[in-house]
C-alpha cells in the first residue's frame, strides 16, 4: 500500500529533521501504518479515484468539443453571474462579517452568547431550507418582500435573490475565523497608537486591520469558494433563467438531465479546477496567518 | 500631574469606542443577523403553521414524508460512522506521527469542502452511472448504486468526509503524544492505550465533529439531487422531498418537512454550544491552577 510506502522512507531521515523526541515517539506509539494505510485507501477509494474520473473523462473529449462546451455564450454567462455574485456576497461578508465578529468579541449585551451560537445556523440549516424559506420572505407577497415590491425592488427571482442567498451561506466564514484573532489582539499596542497620539480611527486601520487582516483573507477567501460552488439555496430563489440567473452548477445540471454528460464533465472540470486554486489561495492564507501569530506571540 | 492623568484617562478612551458607536454598531450587527439569520428560520415555522397545526401533522403524517425520513436517518446512520472512523484513523497518522507527504494529506482531508456538491454527485456518476466506468458491470449483476440508496449513501460520505478528521487533527496535535507515550511504556496495549487515554482526552471535539457531521450528511442537497433520480418514496431524501414539494406547490408541506430541518439545525446548535461552553470552563480551570503545574496544553 502505499501508505506503507510512503512510511518507510522518512523513518530514517525524520529523525535528523524533527529531533529526537518524534523520533521516540514513532518507535513507541502502535498504529502508524495501519491509520495511515487506512486513510489513505479510504481517501483514495471516496475522494480520489472518484474526482479523477472526471478527468479521465474530460479525456475522451477533443480539444474543440471540450472549448465548445465550457465557452458556449450561455456557460459564460453563468459564469459571470457565478463569479459576480459570489463576489458581491463575499464582500457584504467581510464587512458585516468582521462587524459582527468586533461587536462579539469587544461588546458586552444581553443575548450574546445566543448570537453567537446562531452565528453557525448557515452550517447546519440545509441548503434546501434556506432556500425555500429566503425565497418566501422575498417574494412579492412575502414577509419583507412585500415592503420592497411597491418600491419597485424585485429581489426574488433575480440575480440579487442569488446575492441574497450566498450572503447567508457564507455568512459565518468571516465570523469564525475573524474571532479568534481578535480575542487574541493585544490591547498594550492599542493603548500604545493611543498614546502616541492616534485616534480611534487611525488605531483600527493601522494597528488592529493590519493584525486581523491574514484572518479577514481567509474567511473571505472560504465565503467565496463556498458561494462559487453552492446550490441549493440558489436555485429555489434564482428563477433559472438561461442567460440571466443560471448559475454554473446548474447548467451542470441541466446537460447531466440532457444526458450530455461529456458537457457537463467539461464544465464540472473547470469548476474543479477553480476550487482547487481557491483551496491553495486558502492553504497560503492560513500560512500567513499561522505565521503572522507566532510572530506576534 | 493633571496633564499625566488626562493621558491615562485618553489612553483608556483610546482602546474602545464612546456610547454611541458601540451603539450603533451592536444594533447594525443585530439587524443583519435579524435579517439574515433569524428572519429565514421564523419564516418556516410561520409558512409550516400558515393553514393551522392540523394540517401541520397532516403533511408529515404522508407516507412520502415519512419514507424520506427513514433515507436520511438511514443515510447519517451509515456516513457518520464510516467518516469517524476515517477521521480518527487520519487524525491519529497525521497529529501523533512524522511522516512525507503529510501536508498533502491533510489538504487532502479538506478538498471535498472546496468542490462543489454538484460536481461530488457528478463524480459518482461517472464512476458507478449507467455510462460510467462500472456501469456495465452493474448491469450486468444487476446491481444499482446510481439513482438508489448506495449512491446516495456515497454522495453523502463524499461532502461530509473532512468534518471530524478536520476537528481532531489540531486537537490531537495540541495535545501531543506524551500521555500515550506514558501508557506504552507502563505496559498498555495500543488499543488500550487509545481507549483510556486517547478517546477521553479527545471526547468532546469528537462529538463536535459528529453531529456538525451528521447535520450535514441529513441536510445535502446538491450532491444527493444528482445521484438520486428523485424517485418518490424511494430515493427521496428530506431535503429533496422538500424541494419535490415545493414545486408541486404543496407549500405547507414543504415547509413542515422543511421545519423537521430546521429543527435538526436549532437542536445541533444547542449541542454545539454546550461544548464549546464547557471547553471553555476547561480552559478557565486549566489557567487557574497553581503556577508549579504546567498547562497540560502546551
Amino acid at each position: 500500500m502505499s501508505g506503507a510506502a510512503t512510511s518507510a522512507l522518512p523513518s530514517a531521515a525524520a529523525p535528523l529533521a524533527s529531533g529526537a523526541s518524534r523520533g521516540v515517539s514513532r518507535r513507541v506509539l502502535p498504529g502508524f501504518h495501519l491509520t495511515l494505510g487506512y486513510a489513505v485507501l479510504y481517501l483514495s477509494l471516496i475522494v480520489l479515484i472518484p474526482l479523477s474520473a472526471l478527468v479521465f473523462k474530460t479525456f475522451t473529449m477533443s480539444w474543440d468539443q471540450f472549448w465548445v462546451a465550457v465557452s458556449s455564450p450561455r456557460v459564460m454567462a453563468s459564469y459571470r453571474l457565478t463569479f459576480g455574485a459570489s463576489l458581491i456576497a463575499a464582500l457584504v461578508n467581510l464587512v458585516f462579517g468582521l462587524l459582527v465578529a468586533w461587536v462579539l468579541v469587544r461588546y458586552k449585551f444581553p443575548g450574546k452568547r445566543i448570537v453567537d451560537a446562531l452565528v453557525d445556523l448557515p452550517f447546519a440549516l440545509p441548503t434546501a431550507v434556506a432556500g425555500i424559506s429566503l425565497t418566501a420572505l422575498l417574494a412579492g407577497n412575502g414577509w419583507v418582500g412585500q415592503f420592497l415590491e411597491p418600491l419597485g425592488i424585485k429581489l426574488a427571482f433575480t440575480p440579487a435573490g442569488i446575492v441574497i442567498a450566498l450572503i447567508f451561506i457564507g455568512l459565518p466564514f468571516v465570523v469564525r475565523t475573524v474571532q479568534p484573532v481578535l480575542e487574541d489582539t493585544e490591547k498594550e499596542l492599542e493603548e500604545a497608537a493611543t498614546s502616541l497620539g492616534a485616534t480611534r480611527l487611525q488605531t483600527f486601520t493601522k494597528v488592529i486591520l493590519p493584525s486581523i487582516m491574514p484572518a479577514l483573507l481567509t474567511g473571505f477567501a472560504m465565503a467565496f469558494a463556498r458561494a462559487i460552488g453552492e446550490y441549493g439555496s440558489v436555485i429555489f430563489i434564482a428563477g433559472n433563467m438561461p442567460m440571466i440567473s443560471e448559475i454554473t452548477p446548474l447548467i451542470i445540471i441541466g446537460k447531466l438531465e440532457q444526458y450530455d454528460f461529456a458537457g457537463a464533465t467539461a464544465v464540472a472540470l473547470v469548476m474543479l479546477v477553480i476550487s482547487f486554486v481557491l483551496l491553495l489561495v486558502i492553504n497560503g492564507l492560513q500560512g500567513w496567518k499561522r505565521r503572522r501569530s507566532e510572530a506576534s506571540a | 500631574m493633571s496633564a499625566a492623568s488626562r493621558t491615562v484617562g485618553r489612553v483608556q478612551a483610546g482602546t474602545t469606542e464612546s456610547a454611541w458607536v458601540r451603539r450603533t454598531l451592536i444594533g447594525i450587527a443585530l439587524a443583519f443577523m435579524f435579517l439574515f439569520l433569524v428572519l429565514p428560520l421564523a419564516a418556516v415555522a410561520a409558512e409550516a403553521l400558515r393553514k393551522g397545526f392540523g394540517a401541520y401533522l397532516e403533511a408529515l403524517k404522508e407516507p412520502d414524508a415519512w419514507a424520506a425520513i427513514r433515507l436520511t436517518l438511514l443515510t447519517a446512520a451509515i456516513a457518520v460512522p464510516l467518516n469517524l472512523v476515517f477521521g480518527v484513523a487520519a487524525a491519529w497518522a497525521i497529529a501523533k506521527f512524522e511522516f512525507r507527504g503529510k501536508a498533502i494529506l491533510t489538504t487532502l482531508v479538506d478538498l471535498p469542502f472546496a468542490v462543489s456538491p454538484v460536481v461530488a454527485g457528478l463524480i459518482y456518476v461517472l464512476v458507478f452511472g449507467a455510462q460510467g466506468w462500472f456501469g456495465p458491470w452493474l448491469q450486468a449483476h444487476d446491481i444499482k448504486i446510481i439513482f438508489a440508496v448506495p449512491g446516495i449513501v456515497l454522495a453523502t460520505v463524499f461532502v461530509t468526509f473532512p468534518f471530524i478528521a478536520r476537528e481532531l487533527i489540531p486537537l490531537m496535535q495540541a495535545q501531543g503524544t506524551d500521555e500515550e507515550q506514558a501508557a506504552i511504556v507502563l505496559g498498555a496495549t495500543g488499543w488500550q492505550t487509545f481507549w483510556r487515554v486517547t478517546l477521553p482526552n479527545i471526547k468532546w471535539g469528537l462529538l463536535y465533529g459528529v453531529i456538525l457531521c451528521n447535520a450535514r450528511a441529513m441536510g445535502e442537497f446538491g450532491a444527493v439531487s444528482v445521484v438520486s433520480g428523485h424517485i418518490r418514496g424511494q430515493t427521496n431524501t428530506m431535503p429533496l422531498h422538500v424541494e419535490v414539494l415545493y414545486n408541486e406547490y404543496q407549500s405547507v408541506a414543504a415547509f413542515a418537512v422543511a421545519s423537521l430541518l430546521a429543527i435538526l439545525a436549532l437542536v445541533t446548535l444547542v449541542i454545539k454550544s454546550v461544548i464549546e461552553w464547557r471547553h471553555e470552563r476547561e480552559m478557565k480551570a486549566i489557567a487557574e491552577l497553581p503556577p508549579e503545574r504546567p498547562t497540560p496544553t502546551a
